[in-house]
């Protein structure tokens, strides 16, 4: 076996305990803690106790602790989340079918952050200590104080509302919500795949405002990992050899520093796309996007025991499989990293 | 009145260090104090009706949904009040929540961080393995879960954003732990025969105030954002109270009619007080190690 696979699979059983202690953290918050979830159900409406048994039998929170536990459990490897109370169909159906949307909206996330921030990083890093730079470490400092919401509604007033140039929420416009036919649940290649030229600008046009409010989240904090990843490497002798052999100043930094300076943002790249996911919630809040985030809180406010339930574990698999996706990454990255 | 502010401050600062060379020139440092210093001073003041234009609840006597004038500086809502006046009393529930949610897990996560530390073994493998568990989920639907859980208002939100910082505080505390326990000194001391509690609390202790310290000014930042969003979903304090967060979710229902003044300076505040712990965290940092300064971003 490959130095490379034997070292995904030890990555993969690694996974196993620390997704096992994520599970059990979801069932404790749940369960135990303080907190009836069929009297927070109900929320508050007069219900005569014997109806309120009813529902806790037919919950199954009737049942000693650990029964439930090892039922939860069990329910997991069979990927059984149970029923959604508020839409009536089971909550792994209701997770799959928003999964894409929030898939699509966090890789552009991912891709508006990753330009914003290596490109402020670098051209920061390359100009150090000039005025450029002082600009972009403030507006990067700037960024970890922003409110998502706050930044995706006043993209709304700016460029929806007042210009015109964006629409203002959801996936796509008008009619073509109506007749557009979603194949994969990726809107962008499945117009691409319809070939309709009209279509696919409307779910472009679409898919701006929420990515970039999204990707915000991270933009900032990659463009200081890299401006400092950047000028540890441009300190390097090899930087100083390339430079003296004379070849021209951008090609010593795209093909010579770069590659170096990713190294360590990739790892931040994985550990925070837990904070995309978390940024997703506001985002998809705001921009009435049908994905996972917002589900889970249409769910908490509908009180939906088994689909924040369900919500939440899903995406601490999700995460789960992320993290271990990086990692796995990071080896081809840096051939320095053996197994 | 902000020279007389900044020259205290120097003061203040140049006690809690002892005068300390690297101080003097702390401008980044001085800059977040003052703000949210400034902050803390008009949110406790907001809660005087004298110290507001109008009453942020009960005035009802303006126009509705007026654009900003030099009558009500930052327009007016739905319901005729006054949104400068809710603008500066909207602080009350973040500054609350975060202060208090930074102690709290502060509290539990250091101690926890220096038991793991210092026993070491098994326990400090569950710990660190539970830790990092929380620690990778998305703090945000964890905090949002919690509150679910919880209820809604102050306390509910200062156990649930808490809980989430938890991790952090372990993981601060638990490395120097354990890079402290080696050193020689603790080595003597121990030779000497002192206990474990009185090396953890006389000698460990206070070697992970500097990290505590700044790694708490970058929390307070974030758990002011947290705090904003939670309000924004509706799960902060009850709807006729001023909050920053919960009045930008009101605002979002006018935004379609161009009412951009409803949501636009409640989201100022958050990003003022938010970026003025942020540069108190830099600053602390540079602080505690200078060398950070030229390579930090």
């Amino acid at each position: 076996m490959g130095g490379i696979t034997r070292y995904a699979l030890q990555r993969l059983l690694l996974t196993i305990p620390m997704l096992l202690i994520l599970l059990t953290l979801v069932f404790l918050i749940l369960r135990v803690m303080p907190g009836d979830p069929v009297a927070a159900m109900l929320g508050g409406r007069n219900i005569s106790p014997e109806l309120m048994d009813e529902y806790r039998h037919k919950m199954g929170v009737d049942r000693p602790i650990p029964v439930q536990y090892v039922e939860y459990l069990n329910g997991i490897l069979h990927g059984n989340f149970g029923k959604s109370f508020r839409t009536n169909k089971a909550v792994v159906h209701e997770l799959f079918t928003r999964f894409p949307a929030t898939l699509e909206l966090a890789f552009f996330g991912l891709f508006f952050a990753g330009i914003f921030g290596f490109g402020t990083g670098i051209l920061a890093a390359t100009r150090a200590d000039r005025p450029i730079d002082h600009v972009v470490r403030v507006l990067h400092i700037g960024s970890f104080a922003m409110p998502l919401f706050w930044l995706g509604l006043m993209l709304q007033v700016i460029f929806a509302v007042k210009l015109g140039w964006f629409p203002v929420a959801t996936r796509l416009g008008g009619r073509l919500a109506f007749t557009f036919q979603s194949v994969t649940g990726f809107y962008l290649i499945d117009s691409i795949l319809g070939g309709n030229g009209a279509v696919i600008v409307d779910v472009a046009k679409h898919l701006i405002l929420p990515s970039i409010t999204l990707g915000f989240a991270q933009a900032g904090l990659l463009g200081r990992m890299s401006r400092a990843s950047m000028l540890e490497v441009l300190d390097q002798d090899y930087i100083t050899t390339a430079r003296a052999k004379g070849l021209r100043e951008r090609v010593v930094i795209l093909s010579h520093a770069l590659r170096n300076a990713l190294i360590p943002i990739v790892t931040v790249f994985g550990l925070q796309f837990a904070i995309l996911m978390g940024g997703a919630v506001l985002t998809e809040t705001v921009f009435s996007w049908p994905g996972v985030a917002s589900f889970l809180v249409r769910s908490i406010e509908a009180r939906d025991w088994p689909a924040i339930q369900g919500s939440v574990v899903f995406i601490a698999i999700f995460i789960s499989a992320i993290n271990l996706l990086v990692d796995i990454t990071y080896s081809f990255i840096d051939p320095r990293v053996r197994y | 009145m902000t020279r007389a502010l900044i020259k205290g401050l120097d003061w203040i600062v140049r006690k809690i260090t002892r005068g300390r060379h690297a101080l003097r020139r702390q401008t980044v440092l001085k800059i977040g104090l003052l703000t949210v210093f400034l902050f803390m001073l008009v949110t406790v003041l907001a809660q005087y009706s004298w110290f507001t234009p109008y009453d942020p609840v009960y005035y009802r006597d303006a126009v509705r949904l007026e654009s900003p004038s030099t009558g009500h500086l930052m327009g007016t809502d739905q319901l005729h009040r006054d949104v400068f006046s809710r603008v500066i009393a909207g602080g009350k529930a973040s500054l609350i929540v975060a202060f208090g949610a930074v102690a709290l897990s502060m509290s539990i996560g250091s101690i926890l961080g220096w038991i793991s530390g210092f026993a070491g073994g098994f326990l400090d493998r569950v710990l660190s393995l539970i830790m990092d568990a929380i620690y990778s989920f998305p703090s945000m639907i964890l905090a949002i879960t919690l509150v679910a859980m919880f209820g809604a208002g102050i306390g509910p939100m200062i156990w649930a954003v808490g809980f989430v910082y938890i991790p952090t505080y372990f993981r601060v505390t638990r490395a120097e732990v354990l890079q402290v326990r080696e050193a020689t000194y603790v080595e003597a001391i121990r030779a000497v025969g002192a206990g474990n509690a009185r090396i953890i609390l006389r000698h460990i202790a206070p070697n992970t105030v500097n990290a505590i310290m700044a790694v708490s000014s970058f929390n307070l930042a974030d758990a002011i954002l947290t705090v904003a969003a939670l309000s924004f979903l509706g799960f902060g304090l009850p709807p006729p109270s001023p909050d920053w967060g919960f009045d930008i979710q009101n605002g979002q229902k006018f935004l379609q009619s161009g009412s951009w003044w409803l949501i636009t300076f409640p989201g100022l505040m958050i990003i003022a007080l938010s970026l003025g712990f942020g540069l108190v965290g830099e600053g602390i940092s540079d602080l505690v190690n200078p060398k950070r300064k030229r390579k930090r971003g």
